[in-house]
């Protein structure tokens, strides 16, 4: 999933889409997988990734994945060309 | 004169076209021959205009709603409190009147002070109890009822003839001319304040309103009457004119002796044609055109203040007759870097 | 190297005119415990969902108000009311501390005898009553507080075969200022019916007029109607003793008092809008005190308030089934408590809590029960924290009704659990089984 180009991503979480003119909070974990997708991490590697650094098992970690980028595609802040 | 310096936090920025009182407020303030002010907003919703208005407001800091509980309310007040030592606090939304004002004390013990009505006040005025408070004060009220359920609505035509008024119990009132709007406006006023409504006997005649200020004992310190001029499609007035009126002055003293009402009120009168007074509401706080009064030569925030923090204050003898606002609208510029740290923080 | 704390990813959109808590940091309030006892342990113990109740919150409460009373009055008896809460073993507490017991069923008058409550400490109160009831009572020497003039007649006609005198009250109905005026119980004093009633019943010599009974409704979040109320039967009671030279022995506020649940369409949580047992005693006293009730004829004061007794007292704790998106991307949770067993969700809107530590971040969120039931709603919006499947909530403020209204729907009903005053956990009613239903059931030869 590619998160569209121009969405901006501030540090502290804030993300603004100048497409729309919608804007939106993040919590930290939220923040750091938008950061992840942003920089072209493929979801698996995501996962990966938090299951090691967190505390939280990879099933678990793998639903609320899921369900984030299913609330970043209902917002619109991906490419929609995704194969 | 050196001034007496302040940090007063102020409510309802919200200056838009159903305004709050607290930019006209802290205009008052700013204003002050006492005071040296820094002005802190506290401000539910993030578009409020007052919090983008930096040269009235010093810093502005997001609050929850009184509906999320006191606890929450009070523990955010106590934050900003601890960041910026407030002297005093101004409410000015109907509906956080009530938190407030059972937090009086436990404000004050942390040295904030505040000016409002007892509880008891509040109460008794409240839109509902209109009717007893009429007979009470010895004042004319148009007839009203509350209900609480579509059931009451059929009822209605047993004690009223159309048009009728339908309130809610803190803010809006709409006019209905049949069964149909008052269901129509139930459903949008119960939606937003909840039961009961009120249905208030429509009385045919001129809308006068006095701003004025109680000091707990009696006196009136000010109080200026005003006929509105202009009214926008949502009943506020849009422009409005001081008036002479020695009846509405001489009613509204009445009032504040008999009640020893504390702190600021609007009273919304309707004088008919055979020029009787009908009070149709009082609204236990400084109304948005309170600038209108500052301008007339009655500082009343000022006052307020004034008394909040224990100053003996006498009471203005006189206001310009003839006065007039015509309120503009104004688009700032703002940036959405502003927006994300309100957003983000809770402050700006 | 040490894992760091998780939690799971969540985006809110920022909607202008909308106020966001996002910056402020709000608290999030957790209730891991109950009395001390985790709610995990309770859980694994006796299942989920699960009623407990506080056997020392009871008390602790019922005293309060009792002192709130007792301090300003006399003379001061409380009558627990059966139908808010009459699991035997609770009665039992209110009864131990002093209570009477309030009925409104021959059932409930069976089940306050049956917990040692002597006839003539109970009120019999209720729209249906029927001779048999009426026979009991009136043997047993119990208070019958009269609904209606059919009932009226109805114990005129039954005394004439006995030669017990019947003590009877009237439940009085009246504008008290508040909305809505409950008129079907009772007899309306502005009308004069209850004055009415009042005359036949002193011309009748098997009839004893013991006292006067309102209960202005529920809920009732402004103690001045009471203080109203309380006049009115003042007034009453000096009339009956100016015509007839007749004591009214008590008057009875009923309940009504309001618990610090929040009530559907309002604006301000009840937790801080809610009159303290100090208001309401004061309204009330004062009004009886002030009354033209010569001060050596005070008649003693019955109040049968329940929910504002137990309600507190009550938690009910359950689990999250699930989480889910709903079609416009709202999170709904869905956890094992329902409607069936929490029937006041039907108008309260209750607090719910997370049972363990959990994220600052919340969500638009509607919680639903577990029945596949579209009426299944325990809160339609909440800002609620991010909690997994298999994480435990608990709901304050249950203890008034949802047991005696809760119904067998769909699933059964879990157990209800008593932490007593030693922190002890006892099962007061156990959770149903299969087997319980098919012992009320007949099937007919032909379908067998």
């Amino acid at each position: 999933m590619k998160i569209k180009s121009n969405i901006a991503v501030s540090d502290n979480g804030f993300v603004f889409d100048p497409n729309t003119g919608d804007s939106y909070n993040l919590n930290n974990t939220a923040a750091e997988i938008l950061q992840m997708l942003k920089s072209g991490k493929e979801e698996t590697e995501i996962i990966k990734v938090f299951a090691k650094k967190y505390d939280v098992d990879e099933t678990t970690f793998e639903q609320n994945f899921y369900d984030f980028l299913g609330m970043l595609n209902h917002y619109n802040l991906v490419e929609e060309n995704r194969g | 004169m050196k001034k007496k310096k302040l940090t007063i936090a102020v409510t309802g920025l919200n200056n838009t076209d159903n305004p709050g009182p607290g930019v006209p407020v802290i205009r008052g303030l700013r204003e002050s021959e006492y005071f040296d002010v820094r002005v802190i907003g506290l401000a539910y919703e993030n578009l409020e205009p007052g919090i983008y208005m930096k040269d009235l407001v010093d810093k502005t800091y997001q609050i929850p709603y009184p509906s999320s509980g006191s606890e929450a309310f009070l523990d955010r007040i106590k934050y900003i409190h601890s960041k910026e030592n407030l002297d005093v606090i101004i409410p000015n939304f109907d509906a956080e009147l009530y938190s407030f004002i059972k937090a009086e004390k436990e404000l004050a013990d942390l040295g904030v002070r505040t000016f409002l009505p007892t509880l008891e006040q509040f109460d008794e005025r409240a839109k509902s109890n209109l009717p007893k408070f009429g007979e009470k004060y010895g004042i004319k009220v148009p007839f009203s009822k509350t209900i609480t359920s579509y059931a009451d609505i059929n009822n209605l035509r047993n004690n009223f003839d159309y048009p009728l008024l339908v309130k809610g119990k803190f803010y809006d009132a709409y006019l209905a001319y049949n069964p149909e709007q008052v269901i129509n406006h139930f459903n949008k006023i119960t939606a937003k304040w909840g039961v009961p409504v009120i249905i208030q006997e429509f009385i045919r005649g001129t809308e006068v309103n006095v701003v004025a200020l109680g000091d707990g004992k009696g006196n009136t310190i000010a109080a200026v009457p005003m006929r509105k001029q202009y009214i926008t499609d949502k009943g506020k007035a849009w422009g409005g004119i001081t008036i002479g009126d020695e009846n509405l002055v001489a009613l509204t003293k009445k009032l504040i002796a008999e009640t020893k009402w504390r702190g600021g009120m609007e009273l919304e009168i309707i004088k008919n044609v055979n020029n009787e007074y009908y009070l149709i509401e009082i609204n236990p706080r400084i109304p948005a055109w309170v600038y209108l009064a500052v301008g007339a030569g009655q500082n009343i925030p000022e006052a307020l203040v004034r008394l909040a923090i224990g100053e003996n204050v006498q009471p203005y003898k006189s206001y310009d007759i003839g006065k007039m606002f015509i309120r503009y609208s104004y688009d700032m510029i703002g940036d959405i870097s502003q927006f994300e740290k309100l957003s983000m923080t809770g402050e700006l | 190297m040490e894992k760091l704390r998780y939690e799971r990813p969540v985006i809110n959109k920022i909607k202008a005119g909308v106020p966001d808590k996002f910056g402020m940091n709000t608290k999030i309030k957790i209730m891991p415990e109950i009395e001390g006892i985790p709610v995990k342990d309770i859980i694994n113990k006796y299942g989920s969902p699960v009623f407990v109740l506080s056997e020392p919150k009871i008390r602790e409460t019922y005293q309060e108000a009792h002192r709130a009373f007792s301090s300003r009055y006399p003379k001061v008896q409380f009558a627990w009311s059966y139908k808010t809460n009459y699991l035997d073993a609770i009665c039992k507490i209110y009864h131990d501390e002093g209570s009477w017991a309030e009925v409104v069923s021959g059932f409930e008058y069976d089940k306050a005898l049956a917990n040692g409550v002597p006839g003539s400490k109970i009120l019999f109160n209720g729209p249906d009553k029927n001779d048999e009831d009426l026979l009991k009572a009136i043997e047993n020497s119990s208070f019958i507080h009269i609904d209606h003039f059919d009932e009226l007649y109805s114990i005129i006609r039954l005394t004439k075969n006995t030669d017990k005198k019947a003590k009877v009250a009237i439940r009085i109905n009246m504008d008290t200022g508040i909305y809505p005026q409950w008129d079907r119980f009772g007899f309306n004093y502005e009308n004069g019916e209850a004055w009415n009633a009042i005359n036949r019943i002193m011309l009748s010599e098997n009839l004893d007029l013991v006292g006067l009974h309102t209960h202005i409704g529920t809920y009732i979040m402004s103690a001045n109607a009471y203080a109203v109320a309380a006049s009115k039967l003042a007034e009453l009671a000096v009339r009956t003793n100016r015509k007839f030279n007749h004591n009214i022995k008590y008057i009875d506020m009923g309940g009504g008092f309001a618990s610090k649940n929040t009530l559907k369409g309002a604006y301000l949580p009840g937790k801080d809008t809610c009159p303290s047992f100090d208001d309401y005693a004061e309204a009330i006293t004062s009004a009886l005190i002030n009354s033209e009730i010569a001060p050596d004829n005070l008649p003693i004061l019955f109040l049968e308030t329940g929910r504002a007794l137990i309600d507190e007292a009550g938690y009910v704790l359950g689990t999250i089934l699930a989480n889910k998106r709903l079609s416009n991307a709202r999170r709904s949770t869905i956890v094992d408590i329902g409607v069936n067993m929490l029937f006041t969700s039907f108008w309260y809107e209750h607090e719910i809590y997370p049972a363990q530590e959990c994220s600052l971040q919340t969500e638009d969120t509607a919680i639903y029960g577990p029945l596949c039931m579209n009426i299944d709603i325990l809160r339609e919006a909440i800002q609620f924290p991010l909690l997994q499947k298999g994480d435990h909530v608990v709901i304050p403020r249950v203890g008034a009704y949802n047991m005696t209204q809760w119904m067998q729907f769909i699933t059964l009903r879990p157990n209800i659990l008593l932490i007593d005053r030693d922190k002890n956990i006892q099962i007061i009613r156990k959770k149903e089984t299969n087997e319980v239903f098919k012992q009320m059931e007949r099937v007919p030869d032909h379908l067998k």
